[in-house]
């Protein structure tokens, strides 16, 4: 559905993407992950045909979003960063607007606008004028006007930022039902939100990209894979000492809760290491209140991609 | 066509969905009201060469007012979807740069249009109560409202020009305001300027405004003016177009 290939965009002095290159297929969904400024918009923007790229191409359904910019743009639905709308119209005649723009057959408007203002939840809105709404109103119409056009293929700049954790649930729950129809590439800060939901992820970083994979082979990947944490009255043991002796801990960090230890482990990843603490805790007459393996997350691979290089010179 | 005639008719209601439109209207009828009234008032008092409908189309106050409005109309065309961003779903749906270049030009057309439409109930109204004629043909009515579209054509491209090279309104506004006033007063440097020679001051002549004004509401179509006003309507249109595309390579 989206084809990047060796996409480039330079401003002023700067390169915001360097070399881009991947592929999102007909019914994925595909999460564009990266810290603030590492070229999530920028890409968006050029295969939305916003903004051309200094040089690589770019294309939708097969169509090449510099060349032929039309046909690529009228196969796609884009919600911008930040939604920006027009404040003196009312939601109903704004996406009746838009609809016509992005070609509805006429007699098709009503209805298309109907569904999504039922799917997106701004019935009890509709009348209100857009200045007026809320937040989390007008992400739901920046998200309405992407879908009235029943296009192919969706990208949604940030569509959960600002919102309530409530409203998060719900523009999640929106995405994952779309994605049985529609193509998407979403860009998101909310890493939880990516596992749930996408079934790629890209990590871009400075303008490269990182990592493509689906969320639990990237998970697989990390060396960090899991964590352990035990509670336990040690006695006059110290813990941290006992518990690096066992054989794939790397390291302990400890933490006090008044008479209790916290320790959390660092281990090498593939490793479950909590029959053996259990072991260790029983011969060394510990009372045990917590022991449990924290999973890796998407967190945590982002964490580590984002953050390996920080000694590298910036581009 | 159906998307040009879509983006028009968002382009006609921002208009009146703003108060500037209203706040446009009514500053506009007020000072062509009080133009009127003072020049009926003015011949009141001693025979006059002219007919009312002559004198209110060639009077300073009327000048003023008119040159005016223009950055008023077309300030906000490009550099409000520039500053709210809105640019970016306009631009992102299958929509070409011409069309929306040209919806914006004939939307800021229609609103100018509109401000227009009133001041024909003035002679109306002097016809009504002196029980004469407020112009002395039929032609001069027809010959000063076309000047006032042709010329309207040429300001509002130079007003578009100027809204899509920035995205703070109150800029496009001077820019406009001070390229208008000086094209439209263009023609009186022959009068200010003594030593122009001839030739400068035939020349002057074939683009002065208030000139061309002059003939026209007379009756009298030349169509000189014609040719000069629809060709730079159509050159500022077409670099308006150009600086819409740049957008792209500036970002």
């Amino acid at each position: 559905m989206i084809k990047v290939e060796n996409l480039t965009k330079r401003y002023a002095g700067q390169t915001a993407i360097r070399d881009l290159n991947f592929e999102v297929g007909q019914g994925e969904i595909m999460g564009f992950l990266g810290p603030n400024g590492a070229g999530k918009t920028t890409t968006m923007r050029i295969l939305a045909g916003f903004m051309p790229a200094t040089s690589g191409r770019a294309s939708i359904a097969g169509f090449d979003v510099f060349e032929q910019s039309l046909q690529a743009r009228s196969r796609l639905g884009y919600m911008p960063e930040n939604v920006p709308l027009y404040n003196d119209m009312r939601v109903t005649e704004y996406l009746d607007y838009r609809a016509a723009l992005k070609g509805v057959p006429h007699r098709r408007v009503a209805e298309r606008v109907g569904d999504v203002k039922e799917l997106c939840g701004l019935r009890e809105v509709e009348r209100k004028l857009i200045g007026t709404l809320s937040k989390g109103y007008r992400q739901r119409v920046g998200l309405a006007d992407a879908l009235v056009s029943e296009p192919d293929l969706l990208i949604l700049d940030e569509p959960t930022i600002g919102l309530d954790p409530n409203q998060i649930r719900q523009v999640r729950e929106l995405i994952k039902n779309l994605g049985k129809q529609h193509t998407i590439l979403l860009s998101t800060h909310i890493l939880p939100e990516v596992e749930m939901t996408c079934s790629r992820v890209i990590i871009i970083h400075k303008g490269r990209i990182e990592a493509c994979d689906t969320p639990d082979n990237l998970l697989g990947q990390i060396r960090q894979a899991g964590g352990v944490v035990v509670e336990a009255k040690t006695g006059k043991d110290n813990g941290a000492e006992e518990l690096k002796k066992i054989s794939g801990v790397r390291e302990v960090t400890t933490d006090q809760d008044e008479d209790w230890k916290i320790f959390s482990l660092r281990v090498e990843s593939g490793l479950d290491v909590r029959e053996e603490i259990f072991r260790l805790a029983a011969a060394r007459k510990w009372t045990l209140r917590e022991l449990s393996q924290r999973r890796a997350t998407l967190e945590d691979v982002f964490v580590e991609i984002t953050h390996s290089d920080q000694t590298e010179t910036p581009i | 066509m159906r998307k040009f005639y879509t983006l028009l008719v968002r382009e006609v209601r921002g208009y009146f969905h703003s108060p500037i439109a209203y706040i446009v209207l009514v500053f506009f009828l007020l000072v062509s009201g009080m133009a009127f009234y003072f020049q009926v008032s003015f011949m009141n008092q001693r025979p006059a060469s002219y007919s009312v409908q002559e004198m209110f189309f060639n009077n300073v106050l009327f000048w003023f007012a008119f040159v005016l409005i223009f950055p008023l109309i077309t300030m906000r065309l490009f550099a409000e979807e520039f500053k709210l961003g809105t640019i970016e779903p306009l631009m992102t749906a299958p929509v070409r740069d011409l069309q929306v270049v040209l919806a914006k030009f004939v939307g800021a057309l229609v609103f100018y249009i509109v401000l227009w439409i009133p001041t024909l109930l003035y002679f109306a109204i002097f016809q009504k109560i002196t029980h004469q004629p407020a112009a002395n043909s039929a032609g001069a009515y027809w010959g000063s409202y076309l000047m006032l579209l042709l010329l309207g054509m040429f300001y509002l491209s130079v007003g578009c020009l100027a809204s899509v090279l920035t995205k703070n309104q109150i800029i496009a506004a001077i820019i406009s305001f001070s390229a208008i006033t000086l094209l439209f007063f263009l023609g009186l440097i022959q009068i200010v300027m003594l030593d122009v020679s001839g030739g400068t001051r035939d020349w002057l002549g074939y683009v002065s405004a208030i000139e061309h004004m002059g003939t026209y509401s007379r009756g009298i179509i030349d169509t000189r003016p014609v040719v000069l006003y629809l060709s730079m309507t159509a050159f500022m249109l077409t670099l308006t177009y150009q600086a819409f595309q740049s957008r792209k390579w500036r970002l």
